[in-house]
C-alpha cells in the first residue's frame, strides 16, 4: 500500500501505524517474482484480456503452486497450509489477483477442504485433501436448486439411507464448472422432521456415478460456465457423509463465511483499473485519447477511491482476524466487502465496455461453438462486453448483497 | 499494520466521550450555542484542561506531542457530539499554520496561549471569486519597510468572530490565481483596520466576514515564505481535510445510531418499522457509507504526516470526495428514515445531516475534489 510516512519508524508498543512491516514488503516482493518466474505468460496474457480458462491451464497452475507448498497458503499446516498470518494470507491474495495469475479452484480449496479438514474424518481427510491441493479432483458445488437460491433451506434434493449408501433425487442448479468436475459436494435432504434447517446434510459425490446427469445452462455472455445437474437414483456410499447427518447446514454456514472473506476482490479490481488506464490510453474520443477525457477521468477516479476505501476496510477486517486468531467466523462486517467488492468489480466492467465504444459490438463466440464473423476493432475488446455481462453474477452469487444486507441487519444492527 | 490505538490513545478517546455524554446532551447544546460566543466557554475550558489544546505541539511549548491520530480521536468525538467550539479553528487550522509554518520564535510566543486555552485563531482564506481554490487571492499584502500593509476582504471565516488571532493569506506579487506570491500573515483580530461582522451558519456554528484596511503586520506575523506560501497553506489545509474527514465521520456514526434506535422504537402498522426490509436496508446503506468513509479517513489521517505533497494531497482528495458522497447519503437517508420527525428543529437527527453537508462544503466538496484527483491521474496509477 502506498503509504511513504517520513521515513523508516521503530515499532515499540501498540500504535496505529498502517504501512507494511519490512518483512511484509520482502514477503510482497518474493510472491511476486514467484508469479514471474513461474507462471506461463500465455496463461497471464489470458486473464489480462479477460479470456476464459482452459481446466489444463489451471490444473497445470495449482500444480506449479502446490509444488512450492502455496496451491492451499490459507489451510492448517498439518494439511500443507502456509502458517502465514492472515496479512500474509492477504498480501498474498492481492499479488495474485494483481499479477495477474490465476487463482486456485475455490470449490476445492476455499469451500470443500476447510469443511473437510474441520468437520470430516480422517480418511475423508486423507483421500480428498491432497488431490484438491493438487488439483488432481476437481470440485464443483451442489447447493442451489431451481425452488431454494436465496433461501437455500427448502432445498429438496432427497438423500435417503438404504444399507450402505444414500440414493439421492434431485437437481442442482448453476453448478459452476460442473463440465470439468470429478465430484461434488452436496446439500441434501436427509430429513423432514422438524426445522428445514436440521434436515440437511452435506454429502461428497463422485461425477462418474451412474444417474448423474450435467446439463449446460449458457449464460447472457455466451458463456458455459454454469450448470444444471440432475441426479436419479444415484448410489453414494454413506462413507461419503461429512460429519453428522443432518448438521449440513452448520457446515455450510462455515463454508459461506469463508467464501465472504475472499470475495472482495481488491488486487483484481486494481488489476483491471490499470488495464483500462492502459487501454484508455489506446482508444481515442475527440480527437484525444479517452483517458484524457475529464468526465471519463473522473468516472475512474470515483471508482478508485471506492476501491481505496474497501481496502482500508478489508484491511481493517484482516487485521481483526489476526486479533482473534482466526476463528473461522467471519467478521459480520465483512459482509461489506461482499457488497462494495461486487459493486466495484461492476462498475469497473462496465467502464471498460465504455473505454470500447462501437469495438464493444461485435460477439465473438469464445467457445467456438457456431463460430461467428470477427471484427477488425482491437483484439482487447472482444471481451468487455461479455466480461460486464458475465460479472452480474458477483452481487448475486455467495449470498445475493440483498441477503448480504439482511446479514448486516441482524447482526450488526440488531434488527 | 496496526489499527489499535495506543493506552494513550484510548485513555483520550474514553475521557472526552465520557465528557461529551455528560455535557453535550440537546438541550445543553441548545444553551452553549445561545450563548454571546455561539459555544460553550465552560466546555473550551474543560477541553484545555484535557491537554486537548495543547495535543498536537511539540513538549518544548508545552504541547503534548501527539500526532494526526490523535486529532482524528478528537475531531471524530467532537463531530458525534456536534460540538460547537472553535477546536477545528484554533487547533487544527492556526495550530496548522504554527506547526508547520512557525518559526521557534513565533512558536514560543503564540503555543503556550493556543495550548493553555486562552488564545483563539481563525483562518482567513476565502474570497467572493476564489471558491475552493486556494491559489486565488485577491488581498494584498505590500511591504512597508519591515513589515507589511494587508487590504482585502475575506469571507466566510469559521469562527473569525472570536479568534484572537486570524491566519490572512495575502498576494504579494502576481495576479490574482497564481501559485506563487501568496504570503500567510497573523494578524491580531483587533488590530487597527481590521473590521469583522460575526453570524451563524446553518450548522450552529460562527463564522464571520472579515476586512482589512491597510493592517499593519510586522515580522513576527509573517508565516513561511511570503512570496510562496501556497505550499504550506496546502499541507496544513490537507492536515485540515483529514480532521474533518475524521469529524463527519463521528457524525455519521452518531446519526447512525440515532437512527437505528429510532427504527426500533416508531410502530407503524402495529409493529417496529425497523422490522420492514425496505428500511433495513436503507439503515445498512448508511452503515456502509459510514464505515467506508472511516476507512479512508484512517488512510487520510496516515498519509496527513507525509513529506510527499503529491501522494499526500490524493489522499485527500479521495477522502473529502468520499466523506461527501457517504455523508450525503447517510444524511439525507437518515432524514427519510425518520420520517416528519426528522424535519424538525427540535430533533437532533436533522442537525447532524445539517453539520455533514456543512463539512462537503469546507475546503472543497467531494465534486472539486474528485476533479483534482481525476486530473492528477487518480489514485492507483497504471502500476496498480
Amino acid at each position: 500500500m502506498l503509504l511513504p510516512v517520513n521515513g523508516e519508524k521503530e515499532k515499540e508498543e501498540t500504535i496505529m501505524d498502517l504501512r507494511f512491516t519490512p518483512e511484509e514488503t520482502a514477503f510482497r516482493n518474493e510472491v511476486r517474482a514467484f508469479f514471474q518466474d513461474n507462471l506461463d505468460p500465455a496463461i497471464r496474457q489470458k486473464l489480462i484480456d479477460g479470456e476464459h480458462m482452459d481446466k489444463a491451464d489451471l490444473v497445470a497452475w495449482s500444480r506449479v503452486l502446490n509444488a512450492h507448498g502455496w496451491a492451499v497458503p490459507h489451510w492448517p499446516v498439518e494439511y500443507g497450509g502456509t502458517g502465514w498470518d492472515p496479512m500474509r494470507q492477504y498480501i498474498f491474495l492481492e499479488e495474485l489477483q494483481k499479477f495477474p495469475a490465476p487463482q486456485p479452484l475455490a470449490f476445492g480449496v476455499n469451500m470443500v477442504g476447510p469443511v473437510i479438514y474441520t468437520f470430516g474424518n480422517e480418511a475423508q481427510k486423507a483421500k480428498y485433501l491432497p488431490a484438491i491441493a493438487n488439483l488432481d479432483t476437481w470440485w464443483c458445488q451442489g447447493f442451489s436448486e431451481p425452488g431454494a437460491g436465496s433461501d437455500l433451506a427448502s432445498l429438496k434434493t432427497k438423500a435417503v439411507r438404504e444399507g450402505d449408501h444414500y440414493i439421492v433425487n434431485g437437481q442442482k442448479t448453476w453448478t459452476t464448472l460442473a463440465q470439468y468436475a470429478d465430484w461434488i459436494f452436496c446439500l441434501v435432504r436427509t430429513s423432514t422432521e422438524g426445522k428445514r434447517q436440521e434436515g440437511i446434510s452435506f454429502l461428497l459425490i463422485d461425477m462418474t456415478t451412474p444417474g448423474i446427469e450435467v446439463r449446460p445452462i449458457v449464460t447472457i455472455d455466451g458463456g458455459r460456465e454454469i450448470n444444471e445437474v440432475f441426479f436419479t437414483d444415484v448410489k453414494v456410499p454413506v462413507e461419503n457423509l461429512v460429519g453428522e447427518e443432518n448438521k449440513g447446514w452448520d457446515y455450510a454456514k462455515f463454508l459461506l463465511g469463508n467464501e465472504r472473506t475472499n470475495i472482495a476482490r481488491i488486487g483484481m479490481s486494481k488489476q483491471r483499473i490499470a488495464r483500462i488506464r492502459e487501454l484508455a490510453a489506446l482508444e481515442f474520443s475527440g480527437g484525444r485519447p479517452l483517458i484524457e477525457d475529464e468526465r471519463f477521468r473522473e468516472r475512474l477516479a470515483a471508482i478508485e477511491i471506492d476501491l481505496k476505501a474497501l481496502e482500508l476496510t478489508q484491511l481493517r477486517v484482516v487485521a481483526a482476524d489476526a486479533k482473534r486468531g482466526n476463528t473461522g467466523k467471519p467478521d459480520p462486517a465483512s459482509s461489506i466487502l461482499k457488497i462494495k467488492g461486487s459493486e466495484i468489480q461492476q462498475a469497473i466492467s462496465h467502464l471498460l465496455v465504455e473505454v470500447m465504444g462501437p469495438f464493444a459490438l461485435p460477439f465473438q463466440d469464445q467457445d467456438d461453438d457456431g463460430g461467428n464473423e470477427p471484427s477488425d476493432g482491437p483484439d482487447y475488446a472482444a471481451s468487455a462486453a461479455p466480461t460486464y455481462f458475465n460479472f452480474r453474477k458477483v452481487s448475486i452469487y455467495g449470498g445475493s448483497n440483498e441477503i448480504q444486507k439482511n446479514i448486516i441487519a441482524k447482526a450488526v444492527l440488531g434488527f | 499494520m496496526d489499527f489499535d490505538l495506543s493506552d494513550e490513545q484510548s485513555l483520550l478517546k474514553e475521557q472526552l466521550d465520557r465528557l461529551l455524554a455528560d455535557k453535550y446532551g440537546f438541550e445543553s447544546r441548545k444553551t452553549y450555542m445561545a450563548s454571546p460566543e455561539g459555544f460553550g466557554v465552560e466546555m473550551w475550558n474543560r477541553y484545555a484542561e484535557m491537554g486537548l489544546m495543547a495535543l498536537p505541539f511539540g513538549e518544548e511549548h508545552g504541547g503534548i506531542g501527539g500526532g494526526p491520530v490523535d486529532t482524528m480521536i478528537v475531531m471524530e468525538a467532537l463531530g458525534g457530539a456536534l460540538a460547537l467550539e472553535p477546536y477545528f479553528t484554533t487547533v487544527v487550522l492556526g495550530g496548522g499554520f504554527l506547526r508547520l509554518g512557525g518559526s521557534a520564535a513565533q512558536q514560543a510566543a503564540l503555543v503556550p496561549g493556543v495550548a493553555e486555552g486562552s488564545t483563539r485563531l481563525a483562518f482567513a482564506h476565502t474570497e467572493r471569486n476564489s471558491r475552493f481554490d486556494l491559489e486565488h487571492v485577491e488581498t494584498t499584502a505590500t511591504k512597508d519597510g519591515a513589515a507589511w500593509r494587508l487590504s482585502g476582504a475575506k469571507n466566510v471565516v469559521l469562527h473569525g468572530d472570536s479568534a484572537d488571532h486570524v491566519f490572512v493569506t495575502a498576494r504579494t506579487a502576481g495576479g490574482p490565481r497564481d501559485d506563487n506570491g501568496i504570503g500567510v500573515f497573523l494578524v491580531d483580530a483587533r488590530a487597527k483596520g481590521v473590521t469583522r461582522r460575526g453570524y451563524r451558519t446553518q450548522d450552529g456554528q460562527r463564522a464571520a466576514e472579515m476586512s482589512f484596511d491597510n493592517v499593519a503586520v510586522g515580522p513576527e506575523g509573517v508565516f513561511g515564505d511570503p512570496m510562496d506560501g501556497l505550499p504550506l497553506v496546502r499541507h496544513v489545509v490537507d492536515q485540515a481535510i483529514a480532521a474533518l474527514s475524521a469529524e463527519a465521520v463521528g457524525v455519521m456514526a452518531a446519526m447512525h445510531a440515532l437512527t437505528v434506535d429510532y427504527l426500533k422504537m416508531r410502530k407503524q402498522f402495529g409493529v417496529p418499522i425497523g422490522q420492514f426490509q425496505v428500511l433495513q436496508h436503507k439503515a445498512v446503506d448508511m452503515y456502509v457509507a459510514t464505515e467506508q468513509a472511516r476507512s479512508i479517513t484512517l488512510y487520510a489521517t496516515m498519509m496527513a504526516d507525509s513529506d510527499d505533497a503529491d501522494e499526500r494531497a490524493r489522499a485527500m482528495h479521495a477522502a473529502k470526495a468520499e466523506v461527501g458522497r457517504g455523508g450525503r447519503l447517510a444524511g439525507e437517508n437518515a432524514i427519510q428514515l425518520h420520517g416528519g420527525v426528522g424535519m424538525t428543529m427540535e430533533y437532533a437527527v436533522g442537525h447532524y445531516f445539517k453539520r455533514l453537508t456543512m463539512i462537503d462544503t469546507l475546503f472543497g466538496n467531494g465534486d472539486f475534489h474528485l476533479r483534482k484527483l481525476a486530473a492528477k491521474g487518480g489514485l492507483f496509477g497504471t502500476a496498480a
